[in-house]
């Protein structure tokens, strides 16, 4: 049993904690665990994709093209650009936040939301979108974005091999005792975000 | 033991406790930089010694220095950080040492990080020094532990060789919290710690016999493993054993399999026994073939007669990072299987989005400034290795040049000597002006070159994850220290022109720099104003529309990632954190704190 997750997004979204959290709730879970993490120089407003593999019997820790069974994006573009990862009939769970690089503001290159929007429609029929950075203002703080989304990932338990109490579990566990409220917050807005769109 | 979820530079620092390491010392660099970073925090908990060194070299001598006293020590860096350590390294294994002495020495294939591709392992076997190469941060802490008794059996320095994906990359691994280290017996004074010629000479054949007595006990080292299957074989180093693994799971195909930890000294006997079973053989690795031509060379040494493929017929390539799609067709050409990669429709256009500097962030001003002050000189700007490298993005555009670990100053000073009526501007940051820095501006008062140093001073390590330095009067464990003083040691260093300047005070700033390009140099800029991931925002700023002539002059020129074109006049988002530096360059005066 393998089952792998791609975490896309813009350096500063929380990309690396959430990774954490996703390993630490499959090590709960009794599974082994794998992260593929992008630190340094990305960091910086850069595209970043963080890769987690939880099952038994891993190899490494980058996930192979067409493999991921589920794609969380915290941003609009970097979903669409991971999304070659996502095998045929995997999930994903996509903020529609939009992030316009520099390249984009100084007329060097193009931001279609529109056509990124309809390309995952198109690609994903069942894809998630999540206000992710709306909700998580309206939790408390917009650095939570990635605990949204970690909520809405929570209501494919069956699908994900980890349950919501082992992924909000971990969330708190890895996050300073002063952040929980605000990110409970966020989890639970993110679990309503599905069930109630 | 507990389990627990680590990355894989925690993991080597947990290796280093388990195995009572004394001293540990380091310097930052991406993806090494949390093997001391975790060791610091330990280090205080467990009560062994952790710096951050100034350098790489600096790092190694201080490890070396408790080595000969028998303590158990650990250095780490990023690959290009063994380039400065390598005067010590060289010399040093044929010194040999008394306690373990274990080098990390972190490479980035890609490269993800980093100004090049070299591979450590090549450098090992250059100076005669056994490489580990770990495919898991599970391992990687076995190998830690095993490195530091390996290092005493053989008297010599130990490295052991993660990639990005062993470093970045986390897994559970069984940590224990017992720290036991043994007494430091203390140093022997005894000339055998003298490199003179005639030592050296006296040595030379004792090093390359420890290199075949590496080899002889890496034979039954655990991290090299035989599988055999068929007659087809492969044979995969580090990280490239997992890709191998999962291409032969996807491709449904088996191969005989060797997996090797230790790829110098390669150990021979295992390798040939390998050898003997298969009919042809596969070597899969990441860089250069390290592994691959040991191989070849003991096959012709025992003529055993067998297709070897991997670099040489431009099987495996040799440059950037491996992962599975890239192995997956080479395994299926060399096994003979089909293999039709994955469908994929063509994605809609993209923004680029490369890394930036980050919004409010002081190097922009200082960078704006400089330019401002230099229009009409045609000046060169010569850059450093840290986050201002990001200078080079546009509508900045203020690094022309970047080489290494402060060369800025060297650089700046060559292309003043060809081109005299030039002026050349060298930037770079406080932990390089230490690292690196300083023998470039002595040699540019000695020499009276005519150039500007503008030292970047944002109180900090940013880049590698905002380690202190000497600058910071912080050490790795957080204890208080002597804060040293980059303008007073400029001016102790001889140069005449030296001024320090919070770049966000516009005015005073491009007085500043305006007078360092006018005078003659060598002259000192210290731009000094603390990274914004350190402090928090100050407040928030705002375009007032009755004000904005919409010359978008903000947006084009500072290139802010806080400032958006807005549909009628530019806005400033929430990711501001109020450096204010917007509102002193606007010309129409229109950009105003919030709530005033």
């Amino acid at each position: 049993m393998k089952f792998d997750i791609v975490i896309a997004g813009v350096g500063g979204q929380g990309n690396v904690l959430a990774s954490r959290v996703l390993a630490r709730a499959a090590l709960a879970a009794g599974l082994e665990v794998r992260t593929s993490e992008s630190i340094g120089m990305a960091q910086r407003e850069g595209q970043v994709a963080s890769h987690v593999r939880m099952g038994k019997g891993l190899a490494g820790g980058i996930i192979p093209r067409g493999e991921a069974d589920l794609l969380i994006g915290l941003e609009l573009a970097e979903a669409v650009r991971a999304l070659p990862k996502l095998r045929a009939g995997g999930k994903a769970v996509v903020s529609t936040t939009v992030i316009r690089p520099l390249s984009v503001l100084l007329g060097n290159s193009l931001y279609d939301d529109a056509a990124l929007l309809g390309y995952l429609k198109e690609r994903v029929p069942d894809v998630i979108f999540v206000n992710a950075e709306d909700l998580a203002v309206q939790a408390g703080n917009r650095k939570a974005a990635n605990s949204v989304l970690l909520g809405a990932v929570s209501t494919l338990d069956g699908f994900v091999p980890v349950s919501a109490e082992l992924l909000l579990d971990a969330l708190l566990q890895t996050l300073l005792p002063r952040l929980h409220e605000v990110n409970r917050r966020a989890f639970a807005l993110g679990q309503q975000a599905v069930s109630k769109p | 033991m507990a389990l627990k979820v680590l990355l894989g530079n925690e993991a080597i620092a947990y290796g280093a406790v388990e195995a009572g390491v004394h001293v540990a010392t380091g310097y930052p660099g991406t993806p090494s930089s949390e093997v001391l970073g975790t060791l610091a925090v330990l280090a205080r908990e467990k009560g062994f010694y952790a710096e951050w060194s100034t350098n790489e070299k600096v790092a190694l001598e201080v490890a070396t220095g408790a080595a000969l006293a028998g303590a158990r020590a650990i250095v780490t860096m990023k690959h290009v950080g063994l380039n400065v350590a390598a005067d010590a390294l060289m010399t040093l294994a044929y010194l040999g040492v008394e306690g373990g002495l274990v080098l990390v020495v972190a490479d980035d294939p890609g490269p993800h990080s980093s100004q090049n591709e070299q591979d450590t392992r090549l450098f090992g076997r250059f100076a005669k020094v056994p490489v580990l190469d770990p495919a898991t941060p599970r391992e990687a802490k076995e190998m830690t532990v095993y490195a530091f008794d390996l290092s005493e059996k053989l008297h010599l320095p130990v490295i052991i060789r993660p990639t990005t994906r062993v470093s970045h990359v986390c897994q559970e691994v069984e940590v224990s919290e017992e720290y036991n280290p043994r007494p430091v017996r203390g140093f022997k004074i005894d000339p055998r710690w003298v490199c003179m010629p005639s030592l050296a000479a006296q040595k030379h054949p004792w090093l390359n016999a420890q290199q075949e007595k590496a080899q002889e006990l890496f034979v039954t080292a655990p991290f090299n493993e035989v599988q055999l299957v068929s007659k087809s074989g492969i044979i995969a180093s580090g990280v490239s054993y997992n890709y191998v693994r999962e291409a032969l799971d996807r491709l449904g195909a088996e191969a005989s399999l060797l997996k090797i930890g230790t790829p110098y000294p390669l150990p021979e006997s295992l390798v040939v026994d390998f050898l003997r079973q298969v009919e042809r053989v596969l070597v899969v690795e990441e860089l250069e073939p390290v592994v691959e031509e040991q191989v070849v060379a003991a096959a012709f040494r025992h003529n055993l007669c067998l297709p070897i493929a991997g670099k040489r017929d431009r099987m495996v390539p040799r440059e950037g990072e491996l992962d599975v799609d890239r192995v997956t067709p080479v395994v299926a050409r060399f096994l003979g299987v089909k293999y039709v990669p994955p469908e994929g429709s063509a994605l809609p256009p993209l923004p680029q989005r490369g890394p930036i500097l980050c919004a409010g962030c002081p190097h922009r001003a200082s960078f704006y400034i400089f330019k401002e002050a230099a229009r009409g000189m045609n000046a060169v700007f010569t850059g450093d290795i840290g986050c201002y490298t990001l200078g080079i993005a546009p509508p900045l555009g203020t690094v022309h040049t970047c080489l290494c670990m402060g060369a800025s100053i060297g650089m700046a000073m060559g292309l003043w000597r060809a081109e005299p009526r030039r002026k050349c501007v060298a930037f770079l940051g406080d932990s390089t002006f230490f690292h690196n820095g300083i023998p470039g501006l002595i040699d540019a008062v000695y020499n009276q070159a005519d150039i500007v140093v503008v030292v970047l001073d944002n109180c900090t390590t940013a880049m590698t994850g905002h380690q202190p330095h000497p600058g910071t009067g912080r050490t790795a464990a957080g204890d208080a220290t002597r804060e040293i003083n980059i303008a007073e040691l400029a001016r102790a260093c001889g140069v005449a022109y030296v001024r320090e300047v919070d770049p966000l005070n516009s005015r005073e700033a491009f007085a500043v720099a305006l007078e360092a390009l006018r005078r003659r140099g060598p002259s000192v800029v210290v731009m000094k104003s603390p990274c914004t991931q350190l402090i928090k925002p100050q407040g928030r700023y705002q375009v007032n529309p009755a004000k904005c002539a919409q010359y978008k002059f903000c947006v084009d020129t500072v290139g802010c990632p806080a400032i958006l074109p807005g549909e009628e006049h530019p806005v400033i988002t929430d990711k501001c954190v109020g450096c204010g530096f917007c509102a002193t360059i606007c010309p129409a005066d229109a950009i105003e704190r919030v709530g005033e």
